[in-house]
């Protein structure tokens, strides 16, 4: 889209320019920020949430086995996680391009 | 139909917002205003009024204040004057564009420096661009007329509302006013609701970035709202008038019909003006006055339609607009005569700075002066009139 | 103990709530260790919150159109008067329960984000005014010491030495010259029934807390320390490892204040060495081994003052 163009026309905003969907920022990816992605080993894991807990861009969620995985769409590749696995069972991996 | 009492017209507002049932007050004091924010106190403590009030450390934080309770859903008042204005200035530009309907009298006061407590337009004048919509009470009956009207106004086009009245010479005058019953104000102002709010059972974002792709489009939603609240302002009038018998216009004419010469002034000393007309009139001179209620948005159509067949209009600014090509009132007249096919001369006088006394005599010498200018266009663009050289 | 704390029960690793009041696809940096602890504060509080935020990076990267990651109602006005704000809404929330408006048993929490900038510089006395008049709210300084939105410029939470773009290591002088501002001091003083530090290297302490300051009735205040890894110059993986530092160096103890009553929540016996904490962050670099040493004497100083004001006003 040109930078002269406008998102949409004045007749779409709510007034105030209100935002009327709350956290539709669901819809916006932020995974192609990343180089290094994390890497989970299930033998190291015990499953403690430390990355579910400290991951800035709410990436991990828990599956039906009680690991935690990541979603990729959002993962920036802070390494957090990885930093305080206190099994050090998550490694930061190089991304292919 | 209410009992015309004598009241002090700062008591008589604070009475008027009360009967509004506002929700939440934020108040800051500040010369003039005092007795307004005064009175609401005493109504709340003594149980008379159900409102919060919230007793600001500046006012700042007052129309902050206001913005918040406003977006959580609450009827809202506040009052100031000059510095207490400017000091809120960042936030009057935010409530407009939030959309947001506070209610906000303004008594108007001279700003600093040299620092000064009396009346002139100077605080109002400093925020033409903001967004609000502006009426100016010429008397004590028409200030709390216009608390009513504003309420209704504001709550129909989710814009603010800021209600002039002259500093002391109408702030702290006793004059005899009417409030209406509470079942008619009930009925004009009826409980706010709104679709859009603070709440948890509906999250909003308010208060987003405005990024280049979108912040022109958002502007020229809150233009196109500022002027779709013009029929709603007369219309809200039309309905007071039926309700009251009171009419209201944007522009106030008195003597216009076959004026060849008339003189525009805002707020309380139209009614010294108005003095000026009658004396000219007895002499044979054919002079009329007008006054605008409504300043924003700007009565365009209703002025040109106002000044008739004028040879010569005076504009009497109460405020300066340094080395501008008038005062502030003057540079908008010219400009929409501009837009129209009237060419009436335009002298624009600067008069009553900081609550200097403008007398039926100065008047008079002002329409003197305008009916020079019919042959000879003044020299200067502006004149601040009474100056001791 | 105050009445609403009588009963808390606190969160642990094992019962977290599963409720997220944020979204993810915002667009803070890699590794932003102060959107981490605004994550954990709204996850503490559940649905029923309001929240207010002040200009600054929280607010820019949470909110740009048409998107936002709040899935709480949230309104921004300008930098300073978050306080104000929320006071406002505060007061209408009131009014309205009150006058039967607003049909709502549940406590509806309302929360300010600001940065240091916007509280320790610009916004105090909007603080000030709103904890005096005693509104019914909680107020998160999420304190990453600069200006980080307009580019790292100083602000009076800077610690001393740092290296700012407005507080720049010259030859003449070498970064900030005064020492932090003692908000938490400030803050006390006002009198209100809880404020507390928080530290993101805890969250379940920051949770707990943030929980607190949503149960007590009147206003409640929580300094985060949040790190910065674009403004501190430290690796993204390391925010949470130079958090952790904070407090077992004693520059960042954590603490509690309820009633006026000082509760050291981790009492650091065996403290680290500054430098430590220090020589992680770029923006310490440039530091003598002169400003180490004062900076390592005032760190022990501060802390000896906080012991002395926890003996003198203990909860008993």
């Amino acid at each position: 889209m040109p930078k002269h163009e406008g998102l949409m026309s004045w007749k779409e905003l709510l007034p105030g320019m209100y935002i009327d969907e709350p956290g539709n920022s669901k819809k916006f990816k932020t995974g192609d920020w990343r180089a290094y992605k994390p890497v989970l080993d299930k033998e190291k894991c015990i499953k403690c949430a430390m990355c579910y807990i400290l991951c800035p861009d709410l990436c991990y969620t828990k599956d039906e086995e009680g690991f935690f995985q990541v979603d990729l769409y959002y993962c920036k590749g802070c390494g957090i996680c990885a930093a305080n696995c206190p099994k050090g069972a998550i490694t930061m991996v190089l991304e292919e391009a | 139909m209410g009992k015309r009492i004598a009241k002090e017209v700062s008591i008589a507002i604070a009475d008027a917002v009360a009967q509004c049932k506002v929700d939440v007050i934020s108040a800051y004091p500040i010369t003039p205003q005092t007795h307004i924010v005064e009175h609401l106190a005493e109504l709340v403590n003594n149980g008379e009024l159900d409102a919060e009030y919230i007793p600001v450390e500046s006012e700042h934080a007052a129309m902050s204040a206001c913005i918040g309770a406003s977006a959580a859903g609450a009827r809202t008042f506040t009052s100031t004057a000059a510095q207490g204005l400017l000091l809120m200035y960042e936030n009057l530009y935010i409530a407009s564009a939030l959309r947001l309907p506070i209610v906000m009298v303004i008594a108007n006061r001279a700003v600093s420096a040299p620092i000064s407590i009396w009346n002139d337009h100077s605080d109002v004048m400093s925020m033409r661009d903001a967004g609000w919509i502006h009426t100016f009470a010429e008397n004590g009956q028409e200030a709390v007329d216009l608390i009513y009207h504003a309420y209704r106004v504001a709550e129909k086009t989710l814009l603010p509302v800021a209600v002039n009245i002259d500093g002391f010479t109408l702030s702290h005058v006793v004059e005899p006013v009417e409030l209406l019953d509470q079942e008619l104000v009930d009925k004009f102002v009826p409980p706010l609701r709104m679709k859009y709010k603070l709440d948890p059972r509906k999250p909003i974002s308010i208060g987003a970035i405005g990024l280049p792709e979108i912040y022109t489009e958002a502007k020229k939603a809150q233009d196109e709202a500022l002027k779709a609240s013009y029929k709603v302002i007369l219309r809200c009038w039309r309905e007071y008038e039926k309700m009251t018998g009171r009419a209201y216009n944007p522009v106030e004419t008195y003597q216009m019909e076959d004026a060849e010469v008339a003189l525009l002034i805002m707020g309380s000393l139209a009614e010294t003006a108005m003095n000026a007309v009658n004396r000219l009139r007895k002499k044979g001179k054919k002079v009329g006055l007008l006054r605008f209620r409504l300043w924003r948005p700007f009565p365009q159509r209703e002025f040109i339609k106002a000044i008739g067949k004028v040879k010569a209009l005076a504009v009497v600014d109460r405020a300066v607009s340094h080395c501008s090509t008038g005062g502030p009132v003057g540079i908008e007249v010219r400009s929409a005569l501009y837009q129209s096919n009237k060419r009436p001369k335009v002298v624009n006088f600067i008069a009553g700075l900081s609550g200097r006394d403008v007398t039926v005599d100065d008047f008079e010498e002002m329409f003197e002066r305008t009916f020079e200018a019919v042959s000879k266009r003044p020299k200067e663009a502006y004149e601040i009139y009474g100056v001791k050289e | 103990m105050r009445e609403e704390l009588k009963r808390f029960k606190g969160f642990t690793l094992k019962n977290l709530p599963e409720y997220e009041g944020f979204a993810p696809g915002h667009r803070a940096c890699q590794g932003c260790g102060t959107v981490l602890p605004l994550r954990l504060a709204l996850k503490a509080l559940g649905p029923n919150t309001i929240a207010v935020s002040a200009t600054g990076c929280m607010e820019i990267i949470s909110s740009p159109f048409p998107y936002t990651s709040w899935n709480v109602p949230w309104i921004h006005v300008a930098f300073e008067n978050a306080a104000s704000v929320a006071s406002g809404i505060e007061a209408a929330i009131k009014a309205l329960k009150r006058k039967g408006k607003l049909r709502c048993k549940k406590k509806i929490n309302i929360v300010v984000f600001a940065g240091d900038g916007a509280t320790f510089d610009i916004g105090l006395q909007f603080l000030s005014g709103a904890l005096e008049r005693g509104h019914d709210f909680i107020y998160i300084c999420l304190d990453n010491e600069a200006y980080m939105n307009t580019g790292v410029q100083r602000s009076a939470a800077t610690p001393y030495g740092a290296h700012t773009t407005t507080s720049p290591a010259g030859k003449k002088i070498k970064g900030q010259v005064t020492w932090k501002k003692n908000l938490m001091g400030i803050v006390t003083a006002h009198n209100i029934p809880y404020a507390a530090t928080a530290n993101p290297a805890f969250p379940t302490d920051l949770m707990n807390k943030v929980k607190k300051a949503g149960l007590v009735n009147g206003p409640a205040f929580i300094h985060v320390y949040s790190p910065c890894p674009t403004g501190w110059g430290c690796k993204p993986e390391d925010s949470i490892k130079v958090a952790k530092l904070a407090v077992e160096t004693r520059v960042f103890p954590l603490y509690e204040v309820i009633d006026g009553k000082y509760i050291i929540n981790r009492k650091v016996t065996k403290p680290k060495p500054v430098e430590e904490y220090l020589k992680l962050q770029r923006r310490f670099r440039h530091l003598t081994p002169e400003q180490i040493e004062y900076i390592q004497n005032r760190v022990n100083e501060e802390y000896e003052k906080l012991l002395r004001l926890a003996e003198c006003f203990e909860e008993k």
